[in-house]
């Protein structure tokens, strides 16, 4: 014959589990809620965060890229394609240089690659598209994204800088 | 005039075509809210949100859902069979509403003031089952048929204790009509002459025995969203989806009336002294229901074998042992007719 547990049998009949949920439910239910309401508040975002990219420009407006293509070269996506060709004033830039997003799995190899910070990440990532070919950014577009968003990629390089 | 109601035959069915919208349109918009309610109530416990965005709060969630539900596709299975597979979600919503006919809301307010009324919500909410079957059977899908059968074993397993609960509470008033049922809670004691005390153990029993009877959680086991894609209902979308989406949720809402009707004095007045009035009903009602959102929030879903052992195993016996107590209790009258009612002539 077994030895009855009668407290936990008591337990088990006044469904004392469901009643100590019960409390800790209820003590949930009255906490302020964690829920970031993201449109309109927005989590912090680390300076090393790699969003979308840009293709950025000295301060006195040239662009820094000079087509060294190592960022093509480490791309483990190949997302990136570069032609170059030397300008009228000798120096050599790129005339062509596309990323396709769709491709790009954002490990910042690109921008860890270029040796005059010129292809880097920045703090966007809401760059969502309605068709695959808006994806598809040429040279155009990522100077334009440099431009956009200069202010904060060179905080946030400024701010990395004492890491590297 | 009057005459034309209650003599012509058009009048009485115009009538009654009357009072049942008059308890079905303040029940399907009260049902949104609540819908809402659920949502919200679980995101509180979880420490989110919920809804916020459609209407102040997130108020009007729900009907942005029914607008969304009824403009989407209706998809029927290549191999279904199409007449049955419409009728089963139909089947299911439309006896999730008839159930409503016999549930008193006020003194005299009732659509069909019967006294087999207990009987008759037991054996509408039999029917449900049909819904579930015919739903997981005309879906030609053996997991939908799967789930239908998991759904149907669960339902009649645990309306077999339901019954049984409800006959000790028959017992004490002597009556199926649940105006008698909620005129015999009357007393000068406000809430300690309601059914809740003499039939404690049955109250926790009967609020078990209804969230697996509507399949709500911890015993969602027809659903299971973390483990299943879903049940019967797996290849069902759109409307038919929404209408047994509707149709579940008023059986809440029915077994929110049931447990305030028939263990916690329907319209009367907790206090005395306060008026009776529909007031009470719907604030018993709103206070199980949150009892029903909570429990959906706080327990994990319990394993089949074990929804089935809690059935068979627990629940039954505990029941059926309880109309044997309250039969005894009841016929000689223990603690002047704390029990029988009946016995005390009113």
């Amino acid at each position: 014959m077994t030895q009855i547990d009668y407290t936990r049998a008591a337990k088990y009949f006044l469904l004392w589990d469901m009643w100590l949920g019960f409390k800790v439910g209820f003590k949930q239910f009255f906490r302020p809620k964690e829920t970031v309401n993201y449109p309109h508040e927005r989590g912090p975002l680390s300076p090393r965060f790699r969003g979308e990219h840009a293709l950025r420009r000295y301060p006195n407006g040239e662009e820094r890229c000079i087509a060294c293509k190592l960022c093509e070269a480490v791309c483990p996506a190949q997302a990136i394609t570069i032609d170059a060709e030397p300008r009228e004033d000798g120096s050599r830039r790129t005339t062509r240089y596309d990323i396709d997003m769709t491709k790009c799995i954002y490990c910042g190899f690109c921008q860890e690659a270029c040796p005059v910070d010129a292809i880097v990440q920045g703090p966007n990532f809401e760059f969502a598209t309605e068709t695959r070919e808006e994806l598809f950014y040429d040279k155009a577009k990522l100077l334009d994204n440099g431009e956009r968003w200069e202010a904060q990629i060179a905080r946030n390089i400024e701010m990395d800088a004492p890491y590297r | 005039m009057v005459a034309f109601f209650t003599q012509n035959p058009f009048g009485i069915v115009l009538l009654i075509l009357g009072q049942a919208l008059l308890i079905l349109v303040p029940l399907l918009i009260a049902l949104a809210f609540l819908m809402y309610v659920d949502r919200k109530v679980w995101a509180a416990v979880q420490m989110r949100r919920g809804p916020n965005v459609v209407g102040p709060w997130g108020l009007l969630q729900s009907f942005a859902d029914f607008i969304k539900y009824i403009v989407k596709e209706i998809v029927i299975p290549a191999g279904a069979d199409r007449a049955v597979f419409i009728i089963a979600p139909l089947l299911t919503f439309v006896v999730a509403v008839i159930a409503w006919a016999v549930i008193p809301f006020n003194p005299g307010w009732v659509l069909a003031d019967v006294n087999v009324a207990v009987l008759y919500v037991l054996a509408i909410s039999s029917l449900g089952v049909y819904g579930v079957i015919m739903g997981g059977w005309a879906s030609n899908s053996k997991y939908a048929f799967l789930g239908a059968l998991r759904s149907a074993a669960q339902m009649i397993s645990y309306e077999v204790s339901m019954g049984l609960i409800i006959i000790g509470v028959i017992l004490s008033t002597g009556s199926l009509n649940f105006g008698e049922i909620v005129r015999a809670q009357e007393g000068g004691y406000g809430l300690f002459n309601w059914y809740w005390l003499p039939h404690l153990p049955m109250v926790v029993l009967f609020f078990v025995a209804a969230l697996a009877e509507t399949s709500r959680p911890p015993f969602d086991l027809p659903e299971a969203e973390t483990e299943l894609v879903a049940g019967f209902f797996v290849e069902y979308s759109s409307t038919p989806f929404l209408l047994y989406m509707i149709g579940e949720l008023m059986n809440v809402v029915l077994m929110c009336a049931l447990l305030s009707i028939l263990f916690f004095g329907g319209w009367l007045s907790p206090i005395p002294g306060l008026p009776d009035g529909v007031l009470w009903l719907i604030a018993k009602m709103a206070f199980w229901f949150f009892m029903f959102a909570m429990v959906k929030a706080i327990i994990p879903r319990y394993r089949y074998d074990q929804l089935m052992r809690l059935g068979w195993k627990v629940m039954l016996p505990l029941s059926l042992g309880w109309v044997l107590i309250v039969a005894f209790l009841a016929k000689f009258e223990v603690f002047g007719g704390f029990w029988a009612r009946w016995a005390l002539g009113a």
